[in-house]
């Protein structure tokens, strides 16, 4: 154990491990101390100088969040020395700061707004230079405003920790900023368009690319027929944005808002989950039965996806050829569904509520023909639910409709890191061994950045590993290249603890995000719904049994192939 | 145009590419390997910055990012003969400002840019250390002090005339 340091906080005795920071140790004795660059598990450099404190035996101000504590230090964290300082930072960041805040997507919602008001601050106290930068709106899943950056810094660290570096401080001095080598456009650098800049960004400097006023356009038009169907992890998020507990499952209540929305159906996405378990199980024994390419990497992630086309390209013939759900299900829509109601695929206008911005990336891929048209985040879906007035905390629960409603458990934890690879445990065993009855792999749930496991099946070893985060992702493939790891089937999720912290996520307060385990919480209204449901093998639920014997016939067939799988494009960039 | 060339010359990426695989194991090698780099082309194009962020397995951007932190590594072409004119304190009350100026017409190029043929590049710096012959002005390693606009407007169409352009 290590050794314990004795300190005071304003005058508060408080004991810590040796090698805490003041930050870690204030938080122990329940003092808040102000932090904009600092984010926990993501960033922390002591650059926005908000949490300077007085310390004994230090010469100034120092930074809590990366200054140690030592025996019998005692600390100051508001005296006027300290408040002035905070609040003069302040000012010089609101100085090249684009102030449009009615506007703003993270109005009532901004680090920098927040501590402006605490402090009481002068928003014109400095006249900074004039702020004329270009939105770049060059991706069709994020917008980058850097006049309204405060160069914190939080989203370069997220981009870093995925190990894709897309973005970085360029330049020196007064004219640093963030963004791309070579001042290249977002859609032309390494971006993989996975959102965790934008959970990470304390302003509005990074938001996704709305599309809530296509969504709102089809809804008014009377020749388009709407449809909605949820990603599995929005049901366990979308609570928050209406102040709702963290890992609150608020499914019914968010299909009645979007009823009320008006759209003519609300599905639920798991069911592709299903379906993309029983497409994925049955390629991954074909894989294994003959000796096709080996291991086989998830595609239900399309960061993960434009990662390996971008970083690994040697890896895609290792990619599922699936789908991901979303895109089975814009493509079962506009083929089986519209057939069998007789409706003109051209009428139809597809919305798809997801926990993600790569996904808006997804629905523009050439090879996806349109079958989404738009694809929104849980964070527009909330904003869409506020302007319609909807009171979403007093709404009845409703269901989804038919026959895209009852879902496995296994279609459900989709949205957790572990889920797919779960599901699919469930549905490949029992292909194997008809007798199969395990339904909890524990082993590959929770939130370790990389979880492995093996397990034996009528005779076949099979050796999984599941990572979340793109550096485990990359972690994985190097441990493959050069020997050191050995799998035959492998999970992976862009985004650290899967869709349920992905990038179009509620940005919760600092606060909750430096003290939650959102991660944690949110995935377990997953397992929690998992767990009560009476079916948890996707190839149990009547929605699987009716859309092959209907449609697809079996698993992997011509018909399955033409509407659920993909194939993919190398596109190696540096 | 063979100066500008953002792939330089197979001897160059040779020479890169030694340099990247002799230091790629010390920590901190970036700036070290930088040098280097600017030393083989002349100046850090975005191919010879891509090759170090894949020798070294770090984003572009970060490489990027340290390359506009340091005024000394240029994004920029520099010429067969590189122009540095002193605007340290003693070359400046002497009148560097004129000097730069006369230069720049001469060459019809600005500070921090390069000739279209190649020949010519002109960037500032700070005290060369010849403060007894300011104002100064270096042409590669060769020094030239007690400089009037006229006298280096001579001196580079002396430089012209051996290059055949004048």
């Amino acid at each position: 154990m290590a050794n314990m340091i004795n300190l005071k906080i304003n005058n508060i005795p408080v004991s810590v491990p040796e090698g805490s920071t003041i930050l870690e140790a204030a938080r122990k004795a329940h003092i808040e101390i102000p932090t904009l660059c600092y984010l926990k598990d993501v960033s922390c450099v002591g650059s926005c100088r908000m949490c300077l404190v007085e310390a004994t035996g230090a010469r100034g101000l120092v930074a809590a969040c990366v200054y140690p504590v030592s025996e019998g230090m005692e600390v100051q964290t508001n005296t006027e020395k300290c408040r002035k300082s905070r609040k003069m930072s302040l000012e010089l960041m609101l100085s090249k700061h684009k102030k449009k805040c009615p506007s703003c997507e993270r109005n009532h919602n901004c680090e920098l707004q927040r501590l402006s008001a605490e402090y009481n601050c002068d928003e014109d106290y400095f006249e900074g230079e004039p702020l004329e930068h270009e939105v770049d709106t060059s991706a069709p899943y994020v917008v980058r405003d850097r006049d309204k950056c405060i160069n914190c810094n939080r989203c370069v660290a997220a981009c870093k920790k995925q190990s894709v570096g897309a973005i970085g401080p360029i330049g020196r001095g007064y004219a640093v900023h963030i963004g791309s080598a070579f001042e290249m456009s977002l859609m032309e650098s390494v971006c993989v368009g996975c959102g965790q800049c934008i959970v990470a960004c304390p302003v509005g400097a990074l938001k996704e690319r709305t599309t809530v006023d296509e969504v709102w356009a089809a809804l008014g038009d009377p020749n388009k027929k709407v449809v909605f169907f949820t990603a599995p992890s929005v049901r366990a998020t979308l609570g928050e944005a209406f102040d709702l507990p963290v890992g609150t499952n608020v499914e019914g209540k968010m299909v009645a808002a979007i009823r009320r929305l008006g759209p003519d159906h609300v599905f639920n996405m798991d069911i592709t989950a299903d379906l993309t378990i029983m497409e994925e199980a049955t390629e991954l024994i074909h894989r294994i039965t003959n000796k096709g390419v080996m291991p086989m990497f998830t595609s239900c992630c399309p960061a993960w996806v434009k990662f390996v086309e971008q970083k690994h390209p040697e890896m895609i013939p290792h990619l599922s050829t699936c789908k991901s759900p979303q895109e089975m299900f814009g493509g079962l829509l506009k083929t089986y569904w519209c057939e069998k109601n007789g409706i003109d695929p051209k009428d139809l206008f597809v919305v798809s509520v997801i926990p993600c911005t790569a996904k808006k990336y997804e629905c523009h891929r050439p090879e996806m023909k349109g079958e989404v048209d738009a694809a929104i985040t849980t964070r527009e879906l909330a904003r869409m639910i506020k302007t319609a007035g909807i009171k979403f905390e007093d709404l009845e629960d409703e269901k989804f409709e038919d026959p895209f409603s009852t879902c496995s458990g296994g279609g459900t934890i989709f949205g957790a890191t572990g889920g797919v690879m779960e599901a699919a445990l469930r549905v490949a065993a029992r292909m194997l061994d008809g007798k199969f009855e395990v339904v909890d792999f524990p082993e590959v749930r929770g939130t370790n950045p990389i979880k492995e496991a093996t397990y034996n099946v009528a005779g076949h070893q099979i050796r999984v590993a599941v990572a979340s985060g793109l550096s485990n992702a990359e972690e994985i493939i190097k441990g493959l290249q050069d020997g050191t790891r050995h799998y035959d089937f492998i999970e992976i999720m862009a985004c650290p603890g899967g869709c349920v912290n992905g990038g179009g996520q509620p940005t919760l307060p600092d606060s909750m995000r430096n003290s939650l385990d959102l991660k944690s919480l949110r995935a377990q209204a997953l397992y929690t719904s998992d767990k009560e449901n009476k079916l948890r093998c996707s190839n149990e639920s009547p929605v699987m049994k009716q859309l092959y014997d209907e449609y697809f016939k079996e698993p992997n067939s011509h018909k399955a192939h033409e509407v659920l799988h993909t194939s993919y494009k190398e596109d190696k960039r540096i | 145009m063979e100066h500008c060339a953002a792939c330089g010359t197979a001897e160059q990426a040779k020479a890169l590419k030694a340099v990247i695989e002799e230091s790629r194991s010390t920590p901190g090698c970036l700036m070290h390997i930088l040098q280097e780099a600017q030393g083989i082309y002349g100046y850090l194009p975005i191919g010879v910055q891509k090759t170090i962020a894949e020798g070294l397995g770090i984003s572009l951007s970060e490489v990027y990012g340290v390359v506009t932190f340091y005024s000394q590594f240029s994004l920029k072409p520099k010429g067969k003969h590189r122009i540095s004119v002193c605007l340290g304190t003693a070359c400046y009350v002497k009148g560097a400002d004129k000097i730069l100026a006369a230069v720049e017409k001469e060459l019809g190029i600005k500070c921090g840019e390069c000739t279209e043929d190649g020949l010519f590049s002109i960037d500032s710096c700070r005290c060369v250390g010849a403060c007894g012959l300011a104002p100064v002005i270096m042409i590669g390693e060769e020094v030239y002090g007690k400089l009037t606009p006229e006298k280096v407007t001579a001196i580079i169409k002396d430089y012209k005339k051996q290059e055949g352009v004048e």
